[in-house]
């Protein structure tokens, strides 16, 4: 079945190419891009207005199966992701049971295969059950289909066995992704620690936790010469961390999350559970950090770190309630409102961090890029479109997002995976 | 006068205005408690729930009796001796007592922003009786009461408040307070107890006792958790005793007529010496016999005492 997308404005931060053009997909593949391009027997996309990026790519998502299924599954979390304007996702290894070993993750592979209508990626853990002692069979993961290896919430905290970690890695083609907390710090804290921490008068989390770690490992990556990705940085500091590695030629990659660059801990006045999220929601000045951070080149990802929990799981009080925002089907209206519609940067900046840069981090060759022979994932954006979030439209199981009620522009138009359309906000657009 | 809140959840929420009519309202039931019959009908026929998630002897009965001087029907729920313990949620506990009708429930919970949360589903009045290291409102308009009764006004007065001021709701509470009647207030404590930031509520940080007191109105003493040496925020009660318990020797250089005032219960020895807790100085226990003319006048506030004369 070939697709055609007609006269939408193609933006590949791959090649740099920005012009109103055409698409051609043909099984499963891009075929070409030209103008005018006519090919009998095309369903015809009429994309004009719009913008068509390469598939989006959210390399920071917890889909819940298996184990936890009241909260996701890999099918409703694939859908939240389709909407979101995702074609890929990558998944946390913190499953019940943990993925650390090759069947946990040729179940998940089998059951998207099956179930998900668009592209899942599974990160393996670091260490056996996330216990941060021994390592997982990383070669055998990697084999398997493990792209990325992170002990996520659980983070490494022994610093000798995340030297080994990434010691260890360079004989795959996969990355360490750390969700950077020292433990011991951030105890029993639920909030950023600061003002409005003990305004609130709840435990805090202060940016030493991430900052201590991100050094760490910045030291050990350095001395290891391995790659390491930083997940969801949220301090000023943290950037500042990475920045001067980055200025010293480390091989480190960050990603931010969209809550950590547009809401600040001074949201949690109310005791409002959707808000709690580890790491935590900063100052005021660590978000404007971050969003400098993403001018400036030293934050190379998107992510939304979507973390799906149930209405009862959140309806507790805040001490008690888990951490998380599910962010996949908010994160692109965000970013386009926030970022792009008010000229923070670019549109091609914008779909470089959120496509073609984790593509390149995950080491996915044919995503993240629309060129001829590439996977045909796209992802068809209106820049002008108004939308209000509202928690009750989610295809995600979890309701927990804290952008209800916000007033966006911009919006995923359409979702294209291996040139089917997964999802679409007005059929109406195709024809045959 | 009508009180315009619903729910008396922290001194945050309040003015100065609104501070000084719970406090004018105190002193109009405070005399109540010397009759020889010590009951007034107020609040006749009104329900009250004093739901406690832990332990409290003081705070607790001080509602109690409050609410019974005033004629309202009130039943105790601890949280060990209630469902809770059988894994009922805290919403859920919360709608139970709902569907019982109750006017007004009085929640302390360790949790803070707990009485928050219940606020905004709860039909009743919801009265913060301690919620975490947040607020303990009564508390603090209880030492209002008593530092009222014995200096008459608020304004320029030095207080110093020493002691393990991270975790004290209390000291939120009093901080809060104490800045909107223009005292002037300084935290006292060790460093790992007294994060620098709070200098942002309006008031000075010092971390030397001896430096602090000097000149002080006012000197309030929190109880010292006996667990926090554990977590390692002083080294050891025996240090934190030689650097910030008060003793006679260091009130001495509190004011002449300064007073003594702790929220209770005191460790004996720890952040007091005894010779200091029995003292002519103290109103400890002055703010307990407060506490229920400011308990009392919370509830004439919120639950609406139509008729003043009832108890005139």
């Amino acid at each position: 079945m070939k697709l055609l997308i007609k006269n939408g404005r193609v933006v590949d931060p791959s090649s740099g190419l920005d012009k109103t053009i055409d698409v051609l997909i043909d099984k499963g593949k891009i075929a070409a891009i030209k103008p005018n391009i006519r090919a009998s027997g095309a369903k015809i996309i009429d994309a004009s207005r719009l913008v068509v990026a390469p598939g989006f790519i959210d390399m920071h998502v917890h889909l819940r199966e298996p184990g936890q299924e009241e909260k996701e599954t890999l099918s409703t979390g694939a859908l939240a992701a389709a909407r979101g304007g995702f074609t890929s996702i990558a998944c946390m290894p913190n499953t019940e049971p943990v993925n650390d070993n090759r069947g946990v993750t040729e179940y998940i592979l089998s059951e998207a295969k099956k179930n998900a209508v668009v592209n899942i990626f599974p990160v393996a853990s670091i260490t056996r059950r996330q216990l941060g002692e021994e390592l997982t069979d990383m070669a055998d993961l990697n084999d398997a289909g493990a792209v990325a290896f992170s002990d996520d919430g659980f983070p490494v905290q022994n610093a000798q066995v995340m030297r080994r970690a990434l010691e260890y890695s360079k004989i795959l083609s996969t990355i360490i992704i750390d969700h950077c907390e020292d433990k011991n710090l951030s105890a029993e804290g639920v909030m950023h620690e600061g003002y409005h921490s003990y305004l609130f008068g709840l435990k805090g989390i202060p940016s030493s936790s991430e900052e201590v770690m991100v050094s760490r490992d910045i030291i050990l990556a350095q001395r290891a010469d391995s790659p390491v990705h930083i997940a969801h940085l949220s301090t000023k500091g943290a950037t500042e961390l990475v920045r001067d590695a980055k200025r010293k030629k480390v091989k480190i990659t960050a990603e931010v999350t969209p809550h950590h660059l547009f809401l600040t801990d001074s949201s949690l006045e109310n005791y409002d559970t959707s808000y709690k999220v580890n790491p935590p929601l900063r100052s005021k000045e660590d978000a404007q950090a971050l969003i400098r951070a993403v001018k400036d080149g030293i934050i190379d990802a998107i992510a939304t770190d979507h973390a799906p929990h149930t209405v009862d799981d959140k309806s507790v009080e805040f001490d008690k309630a888990p951490f998380g925002i599910n962010g996949l089907e908010t994160a692109v209206s965000l970013c386009l409102d926030r970022l792009v519609n008010a000229k923070v940067i670019s549109l091609h900046k914008f779909i470089k961090m959120i496509s073609f840069n984790p593509a390149l981090i995950l080491g996915l060759e044919n995503k993240g890029r629309i060129q001829v022979g590439a996977d045909a994932d796209l992802t068809l954006l209106n820049l002008r479109q108004e939308i209000v979030v509202d928690i009750n439209t989610f295809k995600s199981k979890g309701r927990n997002n804290p952008f209800h009620g916000w007033k966006l522009k911009g919006a995923p138009q359409m979702t294209i995976v291996g040139g089917k359309v997964v999802y679409s906000s007005s059929p109406s657009r195709s024809s045959q | 006068m009508a009180f315009k809140h619903k729910h008396l959840l922290g001194i945050q929420d309040l003015t100065a205005s609104e501070i000084t009519t719970i406090l004018d309202t105190a002193e109009s039931f405070y005399e109540i408690s010397t009759r020889e019959v010590k009951k007034v009908p107020t609040l006749r026929g009104k329900t009250i729930i004093n739901l406690f998630f832990e332990p409290s002897t003081r705070t607790r009965s001080s509602f109690e009796l409050a609410a019974k001087r005033l004629s309202a029907d009130i039943v105790n729920f601890n949280s060990n001796a209630s469902s809770t313990s059988k894994g009922e949620t805290f919403k859920d506990t919360i709608l139970n007592l709902e569907a019982m009708n109750p006017d007004a429930i009085i929640i302390r919970h360790p949790c803070a922003g707990a009485t928050h949360y219940a606020a905004t589903f709860s039909r009743s009045n919801i009265i913060n009786a301690g919620d975490g290291a947040h607020e303990h409102p009564t508390q603090a308009l209880l030492d209002a009461f008593t530092i009222r009764q014995q200096k008459k006004n608020f304004k320029d007065l030095k207080i110093i408040i020493v002691g393990d001021i991270l975790h004290s709701r209390v000291a939120r509470s009093n901080i809060f307070l104490l800045g909107k009647m223009g005292a002037r207030v300084t935290l006292v404590g060790p460093p790992p107890l007294l994060p620098r930031e709070f200098e942002k509520f309006g008031v000075n940080l010092d971390f030397n006792l001896d430096r602090a007191i000097e000149g002080a109105d006012i000197v309030m003493m929190l109880r010292i958790q006996l667990e926090r040496q554990a977590k390692n925020f002083f080294p050891s009660i025996r240090e934190y005793r030689n650097i910030y318990a008060l003793t006679a020797k260091r009130f001495r250089r509190a004011k002449k007529n300064a007073i003594i005032m702790h929220p209770g219960p005191i460790n004996r020895g720890v952040e007091l010496s005894a010779d200091i807790a029995d003292s002519a100085k103290s109103v400890i226990l002055k703010q307990v016999e407060n506490g229920i003319a400011v308990r009392m006048a919370v509830f004439y506030l919120l639950l609406g005492g139509k008729d003043r004369e009832a108890f005139d």
